[in-house]
């Protein structure tokens, strides 16, 4: 947004740094330096994922860092030893589901949090910011005996419905609406439009930008999601990319090449969505800080 | 800002849009916390169980595994943190000069792996730091270390792991806040500050850290909650091995539930545990952040 912001920032004067100078360019080139190396360490995992799915496990042992001949082999053994389309179906119907209804829901409230405050809804608001400090673990285990109780293991419900009303999302979504000009409600009232109407017609086309941030963090966190899902499916038939590629590491003597394999599988969605909405997620990580 | 009073239909709406939230929550949050500290007084196996007053706490402080993972937890918590933010605040301040090249290459290169799947960064972990892997190969090669490091099997160099992983996958998190609340700081005030003298290392700590503090802090408490509850990582890299040298809490919690006989009351205690030390370091990072701004 403000990137380029001030041009008129002056020319580079030589700052006083005390007793001796440091010249100037020693420390930008340290800091392209270092910035070169964080690159690196961040990007070289994702090239090691690329090239371990072409080599045989024992090359990945052994630190092989050059391309392979047996991505085929590979991409066969792990079509051969999982059931790629039902893992990702199930992966993407959980993650689906679990978003739109979770942005759905949250944004709702963070709107009605912020555009309508009374004192009680303010202190509702302020116990909720308390719960955010609960870790899951401790809601772990009397979720399962509740959703065992409500006969839901082994459904998707039983994955989602516990994370649709997220108080991050709805603290988020309260923080962008501030930003939200009042003088377009006010003029949508004046043309006679219910408090829904502003939001379905008003609100969401205006906040596009807050959506897709959340939508990215949202669908990450669904898509990567692996401690709850671990607990609630136990049906080989409903596991997650996720939950089976990560049971396929833990056998004896993993197959390296094939499980690399099933990683970029399973990365791929959410490198999509990220570079799809990149612009964006910036500009509705912005929204909510200002 | 100013409130001006809501009208009937006003507030009855206020009430629609947050209904569904709040029903939600009541059941999925509410419910289960309040269940979870009854159940912290019970004692039993499976859903037989029945009052057992302090018995869980005490059980608690004889029992060597639960030290054992919440010192671990606490050497995480302590070790990483502060790792990370002051790497992310770093790279967010480089990131943030507008005379530098490449910026969006630089800010998407950090940010990329907060976008993996757990599942494969755990892989991709796994075997980068196997004992012959590509990171111990690299490391010879550059001749920092002789011998190649057993990151998986040696209890420290494991704890190591850990932290580089945890470390590798959240810095680019936290910074993307810095960036965005570092936009948001007049330019002009560094321009001033040149202009008097001060180095770029006293411009980053008199200006930028007081000036991101409310950001610092609300990433800081973010970071504490995801470390105290460290389950991902070590249930894949090192399954919180070896012996019990990275098992954490939330490990220990899920152990006790779903792998040994379940014992929901004392496994809920161990969940407590965590809830208490989450509520004292936020209060405790609260304070420490108004101290330092008078």
């Amino acid at each position: 947004m403000t990137d380029q912001a001030l041009p008129l920032a002056t020319s580079r004067a030589e700052p006083r740094t005390g007793s001796f100078k440091v010249p100037h360019y020693v420390g930008r080139a340290i800091t392209y330096l270092l910035l070169s190396l964080a690159a690196f360490v961040s990007i070289f995992p994702f090239f090691w994922m690329v090239v371990g799915a072409t080599n045989r496990s024992v090359d990945i042992g052994i630190g092989k860092a050059t391309f392979g001949d047996q991505l085929l082999v590979n991409a066969t053994n792990f079509f051969t030893t999982v059931d790629a389309p039902r893992i990702f179906w199930n992966s993407a119907f959980i993650a689906l589901v679990g978003t739109v209804l979770t942005l759905a829901i949250s944004s709702l409230a963070g709107y009605g949090f912020e555009m309508f405050r009374s004192r009680f809804r303010e202190r509702i608001f302020g116990l909720m910011l308390l719960l955010l400090s609960i870790p899951f673990a401790a809601l772990m285990v009397p979720l399962f005996v509740m959703i065992s109780q409500f006969k839901l293991v082994g459904t998707v419900a039983a994955v989602v419905l516990p994370g649709i009303a997220s108080i991050f999302i709805i603290f988020y979504f309260r923080q962008a609406t501030k930003a939200f000009p009042g003088e377009l409600r006010d003029a949508a009232r004046v043309d006679g439009l219910n408090e829904w109407q502003i939001f379905f017609y008003i609100y969401l086309p205006t906040m596009r930008s807050t959506y897709a941030a959340a939508i990215i963090i949202v669908f990450m966190a669904n898509w990567n999601n692996y401690l709850w899902p671990l607990i609630v499916l136990n049906k080989p038939e409903q596991k997650t990319a996720t939950l089976v590629i990560s049971s396929l590491t833990s056998s004896y003597t993993p197959d390296f090449g094939m499980i690399l394999f099933g990683t970029i599988l399973a990365t791929l969605p959410t490198l999509i969505i990220f570079f799809l909405l990149q612009r964006r997620f910036v500009e509705g990580m912005l929204g909510a800080v200002k | 800002m100013a409130n001006a009073r809501l009208g009937r239909t006003e507030h009855i709406a206020g009430w629609t849009f947050i209904a569904p939230a709040l029903v939600l929550l009541g059941i999925f949050m509410l419910y289960p916390i309040l269940w979870s500290l009854w159940m912290s007084f019970q004692v039993g196996k499976g859903m037989n169980f029945s009052f057992g007053g302090f018995a869980n706490i005490i059980r608690l402080t004889k029992d060597p595994v639960f030290i054992r993972a919440l010192v671990n937890t606490l050497t995480f918590l302590v070790v990483q943190v502060p790792i990370m933010i002051g790497l992310a605040l770093l790279a967010a301040v480089a990131l943030n000069d507008p005379k530098l090249r490449f910026r969006g290459f630089f800010r998407t290169a950090i940010f990329l792996p907060c976008v993996t799947s757990l599942i494969a960064y755990s892989t991709l972990f796994k075997s980068m730091f196997a004992t012959d892997g590509i990171v111990n190969k690299m490391l010879m090669g550059l001749w920092i270390i002789q011998e190649p490091i057993h990151w998986l099997q040696d209890p420290f160099w494991a704890k190591i792991l850990i932290i580089i992983a945890i470390t590798w996958r959240w810095t680019g998190y936290n910074m993307v806040f810095y960036l965005a609340a570092l936009q948001n700081v007049d330019r002009s005030i560094y321009e001033a500050a040149r202009i008097d003298g001060a180095s770029g290392w006293h411009r980053f700590w008199y200006i930028t850290v007081p000036m991101l503090k409310p950001v610092i802090l609300f990433t800081t408490i973010i970071s504490t909650i995801g470390t105290l509850q460290l389950f991902d990582e070590v249930n894949n890299i090192t399954q919180g091995g070896p012996s019990d040298s990275t098992l954490t809490l939330s490990l220990y919690i899920y152990n006790l539930t779903f792998k040994f006989m379940p014992s929901f009351g004392y496994s809920a205690t161990v969940s407590w545990v965590i809830v208490l030390l989450v509520a004292v370091l936020s209060f405790a990072q609260f304070v420490i952040a108004r101290d330092r701004s008078k």
